[in-house]
Formats: C-alpha cells, sequence, structure tokens
C-alpha cells in the first residue's frame, strides 16, 4: 500500500504543476478536481488502525463531494455563464511560473525534514507536498489576471491545507474537519455569486480593469 | 561474443528506417488510408542513393560535410547504448554524455549546413532546431541522472542493465515521472508532433524538415537515415528503461526489445495521430514542463 | 634549473617590447625580434613548467627585499605551472600575430607601445603566478593592471576604447583593494606576509566566510563572475584582437588563480562555500551565455562567452571545494581537474577565436556581424579554423572542450554517491545546468559561425574581404592543433591535473591516484570513441564520391522566387530571436522602433540593442544618483566657512564620543 499512497501524493504535485502550466480553464478545473479526488483517497489510505474508520470516512466522502463534484461543477457552470476558455498572458509568464513551481517543489521536498513537527510523521511525502501545493495556489492567485484562475488557485491553497490537516486527522474532531470543509464551500459559492454579478456588469473578469474601480 | 556485437551493429544499422516505416503507417492507418510499405524507408534511401545532387552556388564544404558529419555522430553515438539484453559495444563510467553531445555535435554540423545555404528558410529551420534543443538538453541530462541514481551505475549499459529491476522496485515514481520526461524529450528530438510535423510541406510550420530543405540526392540519403537512427536511439533507451526488467531468457530478451521498439513506433504514430501540432510559444513551456517533471523525479530520489 | 628558467622567462617576457623600441627605425626587424624575444620567453616558462608538472619538487626561492614585510619568494608548483603554460602560450602567439595585425612599420609609436606593454603584461602575470609573498604579489598584480588599462586604450582616439579603459581601471582597483584587505587581514593575523607561512587557516565562523567574500569579490572581479563582469565586454571589444586574446585568454585567469590560492589557504573550507561557488558559477555560465546571444558585436559576444566559460571554471572549483569539506578525494580530483584543464582549453579556444574575430575586423573593416556574411568563401583557413575555435567552446567532441566539461560532470555525478539525505548531493544539479550552458553556446557559435563566415555577403565591405597574411593564420593554427590534440588524448594530462589537485587541496597525491586512474582509463576510451568518430567520417565522406549520379550547381532554394538576395538572409538577431524572447527579463534590450506612420509611409526603423546590465542599469544610475546627491550637499556647504568649521567640531565630538563611550 505504500507505493499507492507515494504515487498519490506525487500525481498531487504533478497536477499543481499542470495547472501552473495550463491556459485553457477547462483542463485546469479539471485537474484541480482530480486534485481533490486524490485528496479523499489520501484520506482513506492514511487511515491507520487507530483511527476512527466512521470519521475517516466522513472526511474522504466529504472531501470527493465537495471538492472533486460539487465545486468544478460550480466553476464549470461560471465559465460557462461567461463564455470564457482560456486564461490571457498572466503577470508571471508561463515557463517561469513553472520554474518557479519547480523550484518551489524542489526546496519543499529538500528542506522539510527539518522542520519541527508537533506530531508523529505519517508519510515522508505529507508535508512536502502539502508546503508545494500551498506554494502553487499562492504562486496562481499573485499571478493570474483573470478571477476564475485566481478562485482556483484558492481552491488549490486550500487542498495543501487540507493536506496538512491529515497529519492531524487523529487529533481533530469532526465538527472542526467539517466546519473547514463548509467555510470552503461557503467561500467558493460566494465568489461564484460574486464573479457572476462582476462579469453582468462590466462584461469582464479582468482584475487589472477591476482596479480602476478605486476611488 | 562477437556474434552479439554483430547482432548490437545489425539492429543499429538496419532496424531504423523499418520503425520510421511502422510510424507513418499507423498514421495512415488511424487516418483511414492503407499508408506506404513498411519497407518504404529502405526504397527510399536506395533511390537517393542512386540520384544525383544540386548544389547551391552559395554553399562551401560546411554544407557538404553536415550530412557526413551528422551520421558519423549519430552511429558512433549508438554504440555507448545497450541494444538487446546485453551491455553496449562501448561502456564506461560517464558515457551518456559524450552519447548527448554527439547528438549535439550532430545537431550542430545539420545547423551550419543549412546557414551555409543562405537562405531564409533554413536559417529559420535551424534556429529554431537549436533553440529547442537547448530546452530539451537539460530535460535529457536530469532524466540520465535520475538513471544513475536509481541504478547507481554512471555508465547507460549499467543504468539500463540488470540493476534497472531492482531500481523499479525501490523508486517506481520517480523512474515514472523521467520515462514520460524522456518521451516528450523524444518527440521534440526527433521533430515529432506535438513539436514538429514532418509531413507538412509549408516551411514556416517546420523545423527539421526545413532545416534541410536544399539537400539532395545521397546527402539527403545520410540525413534521412541519420534522423532514424537518431529516433531508433531515442526508442531504444525508452525501451530498455521500462520493458528491461521484465524479460528473462537469451533470445526472448532479444525479440522483446524489438517488440518493444516497434511498440514505441505504434505509440509515437498514435500520439502524431491525435494531437495537433503546438504553437511554436508553447514548444518551450512543454519541454520546460519536461524538466520540471525530471527535476521532481530527481528531488525524490535525493531526498 | 627549473627556477632559472621560471625567472628567465619573466625577466625577458617584461623585457620583449624593447627590441621594438630600440630598432626604432628598423621596425619589421624590430617587431619580430620583440615577437622572437617573447616566444623565446614562452619556450623558456613551459619548459620550466613541465617538469614541475611531471612530477619534480616544486622551485621555491626565498631572497630578502629591502620592502617592510615583503621578500622576493617565488614558487613553482604544480598549481602555478598549470596556469603558467596558457599565459606564456597565448601572449606569444599573439605576438606572432601583431606582426601583421598591428605592424609597427605602419602604426609606428602605437605599436612600439603596445608592444612594450604587451611584454610587459605577460612578464607580470607570469610573476603573479610565481610569487610567494603577498607584497610581490599585489606588485606585480598592479603592474598587470596597470598594463591592461593602456592595452585596452591602444587606439586613445576612439570613445568606446576611453570608456572601456576607465571602468577597467575603476573595477580592478576595487578588486586590489578587497585582495589587499584580504592580504592585510591574515597577514596580520599571522606576522607574514608570505604564504608559505599562510597554510592551515581556520575556516570556521563567520569572520573566516568574510574573509574568504573578500578574496572571492577582489578575485571574482578579475575574472569576471556575475555580477563583478561589467567591465569585461566594453574591455575587451575595444582593444586591439591579439590584445583581447590575451585579456580573455589569461588575464581573466590569473584571478581564478587567486582564488583557487586564497581558498587553498583555508583548512579545510565549508561545504557552503563550496555551495556559493556552485550558485555563483552556474548563474555566470548562464547569464553569460544569455547576454551572448543578444550581441551582435563579435568581440562583444566573444567577451561574455569568457564569463561563461569563467562560470564553468568556477562550477568546477566549487566541487572541488564541496570535495574538501566531504573528504571525498574523487570530487576534488574530478573538480579541480575540469577547472583547471577548462581554464587550459578555455586560453587556448577562446584566443583562438578572438585572433579570428581580428582577422575578420581586418578583413571586412566592422565587427558587426550583420554587415557580415560569406567571408569563408574570400577567408577559407581563417573560416575553418573558426570553426574550430567554435566547436570546441560548445563543448562538442572531439574537441577539448568537451573534455574538461566532462571532467566537471563526472565531478558532479560523484556528488551522487554521498549518502542520501546530506544536501551536498544536491550537487549533482550542475549537470543539466552544464547541458543548458552548453545546449546555448552552441546554439550561439552557430548563430556567429553562421551570420559571420556563411551564406551571402550582406555588405560591400564584406564583400571585398580577402585573407589574412601567414602571421595571422599560423597562431590560430597552432591554437587549433593543440585543441585538437587536447581533445584527442586526454588520458595524458591527467596525471599532471592529479598532482595540481594534490597540491592545491593539501591531499596525498595517494588518495588521488585511484580516481585518476578511473578517469584515465574513461578518458581513454572517450580517445578511442574520438578516433572512431574520425574514421567514421572519413569513411562516409568516401563512401559519398562513390556514390550519387554526380553533382549539378543551381540556385539555393527559394520556395520558387527567382531572386534572392542577401538581404532575405537570416540575421543574426532573428536566429538567436526565440531564445532572446525567453530570456528578455534579464537581458532588458533598449528597443528604438519608429513605426510606419500616415496613409503613405516612407519609412520606419526598428533596433534592438542589448545593455550591459549591470553596468548600464545598476552601477552607472548608482554613480549618477550619488553624485547627483553629493552635488547637492556641496552646493548647500558651498563658499560658507562656518559649515566648515561645523563639520570639523562635529567629527571631532564624534569622536571623542566614539572612544568614550564605546571602547
Amino acid at each position: 500500500m505504500r507505493s499507492w499512497t507515494d504515487m498519490a501524493f506525487i500525481l498531487v504535485v504533478v497536477l499543481d504543476l499542470f495547472v501552473l502550466a495550463s491556459s485553457r480553464l477547462g483542463a485546469a478545473i479539471r485537474a484541480v478536481a482530480l486534485q481533490g479526488a486524490l485528496l479523499s483517497l489520501l484520506a482513506l489510505l492514511l487511515a491507520s488502525s487507530g483511527h476512527n474508520m466512521g470519521h475517516v470516512l466522513l472526511v474522504a466522502g466529504g472531501a470527493l463531494a465537495i471538492k472533486a463534484i460539487l465545486i468544478p461543477w460550480l466553476m464549470f457552470r461560471a465559465i460557462r455563464e461567461m463564455a470564457i476558455r482560456r486564461e490571457m498572458e498572466p503577470l508571471v509568464g508561463y515557463v517561469p511560473s513553472m520554474i518557479l513551481g519547480g523550484v518551489g517543489v524542489v526546496l519543499a521536498f529538500a528542506f522539510s525534514r527539518g522542520l519541527p513537527l508537533p506530531t508523529p510523521e505519517m508519510h515522508p511525502f505529507l508535508v512536502p507536498t502539502a508546503l508545494a501545493t500551498v506554494w502553487t495556489g499562492l504562486l496562481l492567485v499573485v499571478s493570474r489576471r483573470k478571477a476564475v484562475t485566481q478562485v482556483l488557485g484558492f481552491l488549490v491553497l486550500e487542498n495543501g491545507v487540507f493536506v496538512f490537516g491529515l497529519l492531524l486527522t487523529g487529533f481533530m474532531p469532526v465538527m472542526v474537519e467539517a466546519g473547514v470543509l463548509l467555510d470552503l464551500l461557503a467561500a467558493v459559492f460566494v465568489m461564484g455569486i460574486v464573479m457572476f454579478q462582476i462579469n453582468r456588469e462590466f462584461s469582464s473578469l479582468d482584475t487589472d480593469a477591476m482596479s480602476s474601480l478605486k476611488d | 561474443m562477437i556474434l552479439r556485437a554483430l547482432f548490437q551493429i545489425g539492429i543499429l544499422l538496419l532496424l531504423p528506417p523499418l520503425l520510421l516505416g511502422v510510424v507513418t503507417r499507423v498514421k495512415a492507418i488511424v487516418a483511414g488510408r492503407r499508408g506506404p510499405p513498411l519497407l518504404q524507408g529502405y526504397y527510399d534511401l536506395a533511390r537517393l542513393l542512386r540520384k544525383g545532387s544540386v548544389y547551391s552556388r552559395t554553399t562551401t564544404w560546411v554544407f557538404r560535410a553536415g550530412p557526413v558529419v551528422g551520421l558519423a555522430a549519430v552511429a558512433t553515438a549508438g554504440t555507448m547504448l545497450p541494444a538487446a539484453g546485453q551491455p553496449a559495444i562501448f561502456s564506461f563510467a560517464g558515457d551518456f554524455v559524450l552519447f548527448a553531445y554527439l547528438l549535439a555535435l550532430a545537431r550542430f554540423a545539420t545547423a551550419l549546413a543549412a546557414l551555409d545555404t543562405g537562405s531564409a528558410f533554413e536559417g529559420m529551420g535551424a534556429a529554431r532546431e537549436v533553440s529547442f534543443a537547448s530546452m530539451a538538453e537539460p530535460a535529457l541530462f536530469l532524466c540520465l541522472v535520475v538513471l544513475a541514481r536509481a541504478t547507481g551505475s554512471l555508465s547507460l549499459s549499467g543504468m539500463l542493465g540488470p540493476g534497472l529491476a531492482t531500481a523499479w522496485s525501490g523508486a517506481a515514481p520517480a523512474l515514472l515521472l523521467s520515462a514520460i520526461a524522456l518521451f516528450v524529450v523524444a518527440l521534440a528530438e526527433n521533430s515529432r508532433i506535438p513539436v514538429d510535423d514532418p509531413g507538412t510541406h509549408l516551411e514556416l510550420t517546420m523545423i527539421h524538415e526545413v532545416m534541410v530543405l536544399d539537400h539532395s540526392g545521397p546527402d539527403l540519403a545520410f540525413i534521412l537515415y541519420g534522423a532514424s537512427i537518431k529516433f531508433f536511439l531515442f526508442g531504444a533507451l525508452l525501451v530498455r528503461l521500462v520493458l528491461d526488467p521484465r524479460v528473462q531468457g537469451i533470445w526472448g530478451a532479444e525479440a522483446a526489445f524489438v517488440g518493444g521498439l516497434v511498440g514505441f513506433a505504434v505509440l509515437v504514430g498514435l500520439v502524431e495521430s491525435f494531437m495537433a501540432r503546438l504553437r511554436l510559444t508553447r514548444v518551450p513551456q512543454m519541454l520546460v514542463g519536461a524538466s520540471v517533471l525530471s527535476v521532481f523525479a530527481l528531488v525524490l530520489l535525493l531526498r | 634549473m627549473t627556477g632559472a628558467l621560471a625567472i628567465a622567462a619573466v625577466v625577458l617576457a617584461s623585457a620583449s617590447g624593447l627590441p621594438g623600441l630600440a630598432l626604432w627605425r628598423r621596425p619589421v626587424l624590430g617587431q619580430r625580434l620583440s615577437a622572437g624575444v617573447l616566444c623565446l620567453a614562452a619556450a623558456l616558462g613551459i619548459a620550466a613548467a613541465i617538469p614541475v608538472l611531471a612530477g619534480a619538487t616544486p622551485f621555491v626561492l626565498h631572497l630578502p627585499w629591502h620592502q617592510p614585510n615583503a621578500s622576493l619568494s617565488l614558487r613553482l608548483d604544480p598549481l602555478s605551472a598549470i596556469f603558467l603554460v596558457p599565459v606564456l602560450l597565448v601572449p606569444a602567439l599573439g605576438s606572432i600575430y601583431g606582426l601583421a595585425y598591428f605592424p609597427q612599420e605602419g602604426l609606428g609609436a602605437r605599436a612600439v607601445r603596445l608592444q612594450l606593454w604587451y611584454g610587459l603584461v605577460t612578464g607580470s602575470m607570469a610573476l603573479v603566478l610565481l610569487s610567494d609573498n603577498a607584497l610581490l604579489f599585489l606588485f606585480a598584480w598592479e603592474v598587470m593592471a596597470i598594463c591592461g588599462f593602456f592595452l585596452v586604450l591602444a587606439d586613445p582616439d576612439r570613445k568606446d576604447a576611453q570608456r572601456a579603459a576607465w571602468v577597467y581601471l575603476v573595477a580592478a582597483h576595487v578588486g586590489t583593494f578587497a585582495i589587499f584587505a584580504f592580504f592585510s587581514i591574515v597577514g596580520s593575523a599571522r606576522g607574514t606576509f608570505d604564504f608559505s607561512g599562510w597554510q592551515h587557516l581556520g575556516s570556521t565562523g563567520a569572520a573566516a566566510s568574510w574573509l574568504w567574500a573578500l578574496a572571492l569579490v577582489g578575485f571574482g572581479l578579475k575574472a569576471g563572475l556575475v555580477p563583478l563582469h561589467f567591465w569585461l565586454p566594453g574591455a575587451h571589444a575595444a582593444a586591439p584582437s591579439h590584445v583581447s586574446a590575451l585579456m580573455s585568454g589569461v588575464l581573466l585567469k590569473t584571478g581564478v588563480y587567486g582564488m583557487l590560492r586564497a581558498t587553498g589557504f583555508f583548512e579545510s573550507p565549508p561545504a557552503s562555500w563550496g555551495v556559493a561557488l556552485l550558485v555563483l558559477g552556474g548563474a555566470s555560465g548562464v547569464l553569460g551565455v544569455a547576454f551572448a546571444l543578444a550581441q551582435h558585436d563579435l568581440k562583444r559576444l566573444l567577451a561574455y562567452h569568457s564569463v561563461e566559460n569563467i562560470g564553468i571554471i568556477t562550477m568546477g572549483a566549487g566541487l572541488a571545494v564541496l570535495g574538501r569539506a566531504r573528504g571525498e578525494p574523487a570530487l576534488v580530483l574530478l573538480g579541480f581537474g575540469g577547472a583547471a584543464l577548462h581554464v587550459v582549453n578555455h586560453a587556448l579556444f577562446k584566443s583562438l577565436l578572438f585572433l579570428g574575430a581580428g582577422s575578420v575586423q581586418r578583413a571586412a573593416r566592422t565587427r558587426d556581424i550583420e554587415r557580415l556574411g560569406g567571408l569563408s568563401r574570400a577567408m577559407p583557413w581563417t573560416a575553418g579554423l573558426f570553426l574550430v575555435g567554435a566547436a570546441a567552446i560548445s563543448g562538442l567532441p572531439p574537441l577539448n572542450g568537451f573534455v574538461s566539461e566532462w571532467l566537471v560532470v563526472m565531478g558532479s555525478l560523484r556528488a551522487l554517491e554521498l549518502p542520501a539525505g546530506d544536501r551536498a548531493s544536491f550537487a549533482v544539479l550542475v549537470v543539466p545546468a552544464l547541458a543548458l550552458v552548453g545546449a546555448l553556446a552552441a546554439a550561439c557559435f552557430a548563430k556567429v559561425h553562421g551570420t559571420v563566415f556563411l551564406g551571402h555577403p550582406r555588405t560591400d565591405e564584406a564583400a571585398a574581404a580577402h585573407e589574412s597574411p601567414r602571421f595571422m593564420l599560423v597562431p590560430m593554427g597552432v591554437l587549433a592543433a593543440a585543441c585538437v590534440a587536447i581533445g584527442a588524448l586526454p588520458a595524458l594530462f591527467l596525471p599532471a591535473l592529479a598532482r595540481g589537485a594534490a597540491s592545491w587541496s593539501g591531499l596525498p597525491l595517494s588518495d588521488l591516484a585511484a580516481p585518476a586512474a578511473a578517469a584515465s582509463a574513461s578518458a581513454g576510451l572517450v580517445s578511442g570513441l574520438a578516433v572512431l568518430l574520425v574514421a567514421l567520417v572519413a569513411s562516409l565522406a568516401f563512401l559519398r564520391r562513390r556514390v550519387g549520379a554526380g553533382a549539378a550547381a543551381g540556385e539555393t532554394w527559394s520556395c520558387g522566387y527567382g531572386y534572392p538576395t542577401a538581404r532575405m538572409e537570416y540575421t543574426g538577431s532573428s536566429f538567436a530571436q526565440i531564445l532572446n524572447q525567453g530570456f528578455r527579463r534579464v537581458l532588458f534590450p533598449r528597443v528604438r522602433f519608429q513605426p510606419p506612420r500616415g496613409p503613405f509611409p516612407t519609412s520606419a526603423r526598428f533596433s534592438t540593442e542589448p545593455r550591459e546590465a549591470v553596468l548600464d542599469l545598476t552601477i552607472l544610475p548608482g554613480i549618477r544618483g550619488y553624485v547627483a546627491a553629493a552635488s547637492r550637499v556641496r552646493g548647500l556647504l558651498a563658499g560658507r566657512v562656518h559649515f566648515y568649521a561645523l563639520l570639523v567640531l562635529a567629527t571631532l565630538v564624534f569622536i571623542l564620543a566614539w572612544r568614550l563611550l564605546w571602547w
């Protein structure tokens, strides 16, 4: 089972790099959905006998339903309403984004052993994957122009935080887990509504243009 | 022993045009046509060797030397690649560096021959070829370093030899990632779709084809033959990387190798049939992506 | 005996300009005599170096000198000997080249002065390599720097030469200041200024790292490490070509020598120093070649390639330092061997390329590659020899550039054998960095050779070119032959490199013998494959003549267009456009665009000019800003006596307070 978990973590990182590189929104959303599915799989794989199986199933099922099905469906609806298919040339070009993402992955995997962790390590790839995913999410939020991609970046960031949370599944009560996921759902829902309204009002989701709204 | 060395040389010299024939046939079948015969590559080479050549008045000895040096360099590189189930004819620590740099020498010679014609088309092809190669070289070296780390050997015969089975059981994800990156590099270096379209006749969309536009007759035969050997070399690298650990037996290894190569050619043909050529500005992204994948694979092994 | 030869070499080289001065009225004889004396000096020096490289005991001389703290101490150990060979060979060949390129007969006093400085710079460089005392070293270093200034200013009327010479002088003296500080600190700590008393310096703690960084800055300015390379392109482009060959080929190497010597003083350098060298070397390599791709001045382009090659040498040195830190003799041997061999190789092929550039400039009267083209018809020998240099610098087998890069790659691969989890194993990332640098260099030299020598001539001057005289071709031929020889027989040089590594690192030669033998075995196979390659080329060429139905002449295929002209040829900047576009964030090109206007546009212009990023965008604006601020302050104080008195009072109060309160 160890090698499947390895493959799952590696695939999460590869999907991060893919989202950094792709300019087609549909492909990026599907990648993030697949990442969410992988995260639910990881929650199941990392469960050891000491954990409450019902709790684990709840977390995995919740992640699958929300991250892999519901939110991507909402995003696809959003981009269909706004009839956009592609990202514009981002502030940091695709090749530099990929290089920065790669550097982040290398640094995360090389130096994460030195981090002091409060709990015993469940899997050596867990912390580096989480760090790399958080880094990718932040990079997307910072460097992309379209609000849709920035929301995707936020989702990737949340995925990274979720991976960190897997470290603590034995200790974290179910309510807080559910609260986190609900928080996420609410944020995306609100973002979806806001994006739709902005687009309807201004016929554009270009955040550069939106900055001209300030006084 | 001598028999095996002869077998290796034989495969290196005789098999490559067949592989390109397989690729063309697969593309034709997927497109609904029958396609040319599998041995068409050999017929083309024989026909070209009988023809005369036309040399532009602008060219010098560099133009005539390009195909010769290119073919010689690629063939010399082939002596370091282990074919079938045994070590290569020449193998020593660090031979993969010489392997990659011999391919670079072939590219340099062809690019200079292209610039010798003084034509804008060849210049454009040469510019694109050397630029994309500079992005593919780090990826190629990274994949080979991943192999070196996984198997603990610094020569191609050791990397692709018996140590690979234990490497696959211990470092499978890293090797898988580097195999994918190596496949992308193989597509780029051999001018296949999605990097270049070997079948188009529009000079503005070509890379390798337009670089050799002015060569004719036996020169063109040398160039086509050299290109097929280069395709064979990359295919052999990938086949040995992926297939070798699973096959035992004396002649079973050779049969598996040839079968694997045909499978590689079929895979390339399918990729060419189902993908479109990338816009030229997207090719650097693809190659940098391959490099980043292989760096990731290396980090997995180094930590 | 070796000592006498070495000292004779220094003296003869320094004095080699005098025959030209003495035989003022017989310029041809005078210049030939000067060149002959310099060649004799080179022969004597190389004859002194070879026994030391072959295992003879190093030559040490210690004579007192009346200057305080100084002594005439000389030492010729394997490290100095490795550097001494190119330092003497390249100027000797350059002086033969100068017989036709910068003739005393035509140029009179300017040529005489050039020969004086040329000889003096060679002698001082050799003295730098031989000195074993800090003050003698600094004396020779300063003479070298000043000679360099006068050499760059060989044509004093040109504005670009004046500017380049000033920048060179300032940079050289800032570097000398840093080296002076380094020597002072170590000398006062040890109580002596002889290098022999400076062995086994402590290398732990922040103070040692800052001290080493001081040496790195000082020697790095001379060597041309990024970001301290800003003086290089201007100086090497403005100087006459045989001077550029000397500066690029060997003057930079004295900086590398200094860096190696300084690192050798320390007992056990920590791994972080090795990593610093690796990072700086990698940055220099990639940025150097990226800048080179954007240039269209032939000599500036070659100068940036020197930055790239210094980067490769520094990466090798970094691997050697890492090997010392981790106690891995194989890493030390391969890293140092690659760096040292690349020093020699670079001196050879860079000089070859600069001499070729000089021939081109003399024949076509321009350095701009966009105004050249098709020169290989008029200058076949120059073109062929330049091609050998271009292939060598791109690291293509079977030439010498490949061998030294291969050694550095082998060293980097040794890092894979460090235990898992050791962060130093990331040094293996040198391999893809070198692959990137090599591929970009090959792209750049395909561009250079193709644009300058191949295709159609783009201007009338290029069409009117003619081949260089024999005096200019023979030195290039010698250099090309040396490149081929080192590429064909790399195993021959490994024992000498092992001795150099032993003398530098302090490791016993027996520790280094095993990795040296392993590398020799592989290098022997490299030679064998080189022979196979040449044999295959020959047999295929023979075969080519036998097949086919004859050849006919025609025009280049232009897609059916009947009248191709030279204007339709691919230009150098078009060739490099994809890569320049990729590197645009570091190149900061100045784009001048005058678009077509109006309904009936008449003319439009577009040009891009790459700027020297560190000089033009950081240092010069910084200096201008400082001068502007200082002028404002000066305007404030101008002429008022009370302000000057106030300043004196404030300084006095400050010093008293400092003395009383903080000491």
